[in-house]
């Protein structure tokens, strides 16, 4: 476990030796930002016409803000979380780094899992970005907090599925730039291959559904914690660690 | 404490390594000498765990590398040919990073750092970048990241190339001030290097092992007869005729002459030394003998010898096998 902390420890730390941690927190915060102020608008003129109109339900934070603050927001990640993994083996390979990594006596696993963690760890810095934001609301209403927590569980495990693939991907080349294509590419299949479910049958359109990435987060933007979709985040960010570590057992061989 | 038997790397259907065996006995330093692209760095990287070879075995510190990788690497320091430096880090929080993964406890670390940091001469740069170093200095971060956990094998790829002058003398000198406590193997081109520092020298070319010896036995054996250099000044008279007259002497060659003062190189047969009676020969026709010389073979002229004569090679495995 302290191997894994320690090659956490050097990625974090690499993240924010480079720009690229600044770039991607900074271009974060920006999107975060509009996004919530464009969806707090919306908000403030609904709940302006529910008070005119009089006898309505009150208008309701957490499901009308936050929540689709949080499903929109979620785009943001598919351009920047590719930048978080592209360098993560690239970069290695690239500078032959990747020997003293593969010299140490650390197993490809504590490796795997180190780099993972510590690309958590940035992701987990972006959200925090968000914490102001939401903070204000509890000053100036009465948000629930389950919700928001539960939200913020969802978001870190998609994330996790984010980068396991990213680091696949960067596990298969030298090259940074085809590394963030390649994610992005991935990224952006995920998410959009369910558009095609309605026009599919019925058994076909349920497994599109399923793989979608995005579509799992829903429930948790709700509040609630199926154990359907813990499954599917969880074995999603297994299989992904799980091809990273085959992929750099071949390169090994191929050498 | 290191011994590679039978082992083969291919790459697709590039052979890298072909049918390697060699031994290192404990607090031996052994020179891995060959050309680019003989298959220096493809063996130390299956010795170090870094790939797994096609075929054959390697066991170090009595660890095979492919059953119990992680044993063996806590006893191997392995420097590559470019020292795996991370360019955003300090010198010190690359080793402390380095002292991490190499399970050296937290309360040893401070010690280990200061006393690698001594010994590979990088105390002053401590602070600074590893991606703003010169070449010489991140040869030694990458020496000193090599040395940290004080491991029982040491496995440097061409440890001194990139280094000044100065710089060469005491890496030298440090690696030979390892050996004895560590094992070492190290690889080069350079071959005075491996003549000042190795006790024996791996001879490695197309993937072959090509000659395994000490630097003196290998010079002596590949001698194939007896050379002196003489330079004579006979005032006219026939040095030549009068030198191959020497009983033993097999051929004799003007290697160079000027104002009646001329070089030659003679040859006699192997094992037989004939200095006295050349000696005697020249004074006794009242010549000046000016210089008198064995001519040994250089390194280099072996290095090319066995790497460049295919029929060298079967003859210095013959030798290397009976020897064993």
């Amino acid at each position: 476990m302290s191997n894994v902390l320690a090659i956490a420890h050097k990625e974090l730390k690499g993240y924010f030796a480079s720009p690229i941690a600044y770039v991607v927190i900074g271009l974060y915060a920006i999107m975060f930002g509009y996004f919530f102020y464009a969806l707090l608008l919306y908000f403030d003129r609904q709940s302006m016409q529910v008070a005119g109109v009089g006898g309505g339900p009150a208008a309701n934070v957490n499901e009308q803000l936050i929540r689709p603050v949080f499903l929109n927001t979620t785009v943001i990640f598919l351009f920047i979380l590719p930048m978080v993994t592209m360098r993560t083996y690239a970069e290695e390979k690239r500078s032959g780094t990747i020997e003293l990594l593969l010299t140490a006596p650390l197993t490809d696993f504590q490796i795997i899992a180190g780099k993972f963690l510590g690309a958590m760890g940035l992701y987990a810095a972006m959200l925090a970005v968000t914490l102001p934001h939401i903070g204000l609301l509890f000053w100036l209403g009465n948000p629930e907090w389950v919700p928001i927590l539960v939200t913020y569980l969802g978001l870190l495990l998609m994330g996790g599925c984010f980068i396991s693939v990213g680091l696949f991907i960067s596990s298969l080349t030298k090259n940074q730039i085809v590394a963030v294509m390649a994610t992005f590419t991935v990224f952006l299949m995920l998410w959009v291959i369910n558009w095609i479910a309605s026009f599919t049958g019925p058994r076909t359109q349920e497994i599109l559904n399923y793989l979608s990435i995005t579509d799992h987060l829903d429930d948790f933007t709700r509040g609630v914690v199926d154990t359907k979709h813990l499954v599917y985040y969880l074995s999603f960010i297994s299989f992904g660690l799980y091809l990273t570590m085959r992929s750099v057992d071949t390169e090994r061989w191929r050498g | 404490m290191i011994e590679v038997q039978h082992l083969t790397k291919r790459y697709g259907p590039i052979t890298a390594v072909d049918d390697v065996s060699f031994k290192a006995e404990r607090g031996e330093i052994l020179g891995f000498l060959g050309p680019n692209g003989a298959g220096k760095t493809t063996t130390m990287r299956v010795l170090t765990g870094y790939m797994p070879a096609t075929d054959g075995k390697a066991i170090v510190a009595g660890y095979d590398v492919l059953e119990q990788p992680v044993e063996a690497k806590r006893r191997t320091g392995y420097l590559p040919e470019t020292p795996p430096l991370y360019p955003d880090m300090t010198v010190s929080d690359y080793l402390t990073f380095c002292a991490r993964i190499k399970g050296i406890p937290r309360s040893e670390r401070a010690t280990r750092l200061h006393s690698v940091m001594e010994r590979t001469q990088i105390a002053d740069v401590a602070a600074r970048h590893c991606g703003k170093l010169s070449k010489g200095y991140r040869q030694r971060v990458g020496l000193a990241q090599a040395l940290l956990h004080n491991p029982e094998v040491l496995i440097l790829d061409e440890p001194t190339a990139g280094l000044d002058p100065k710089q060469i003398i005491e890496t030298r000198r440090l690696i030979k001030g390892l050996g004895g406590d560590h094992t070492i193997i190290l690889s080069t081109h350079i071959l005075p290097e491996v003549s000042q520092t190795c006790n024996r020298i791996v001879i490695i070319n197309k993937g072959r092992v090509v000659a395994v010896d000490t630097p003196d036995n290998l010079t002596a054996r590949l001698r194939g007869s007896e050379t002196m250099y003489l330079q004579i000044d006979s005032m006219g008279g026939d040095a030549e005729a009068a030198l191959s007259l020497v009983p033993g002497v097999t051929r004799v060659a003007v290697s160079d002459r000027r104002d009646g003062i001329a070089g030659y190189e003679v040859e006699s047969e192997h094992g037989r030394d004939v200095r006295r009676q050349l000696a005697a020969a020249v004074v006794s026709h009242g010549w000046g003998l000016l210089e008198l010389r064995p001519m040994r073979m250089s390194l280099e002229e072996i290095f090319l010898q066995v790497t460049t004569e295919d029929a060298a090679a079967p003859d210095a495995a013959a030798a290397e096998a009976s020897r064993e």
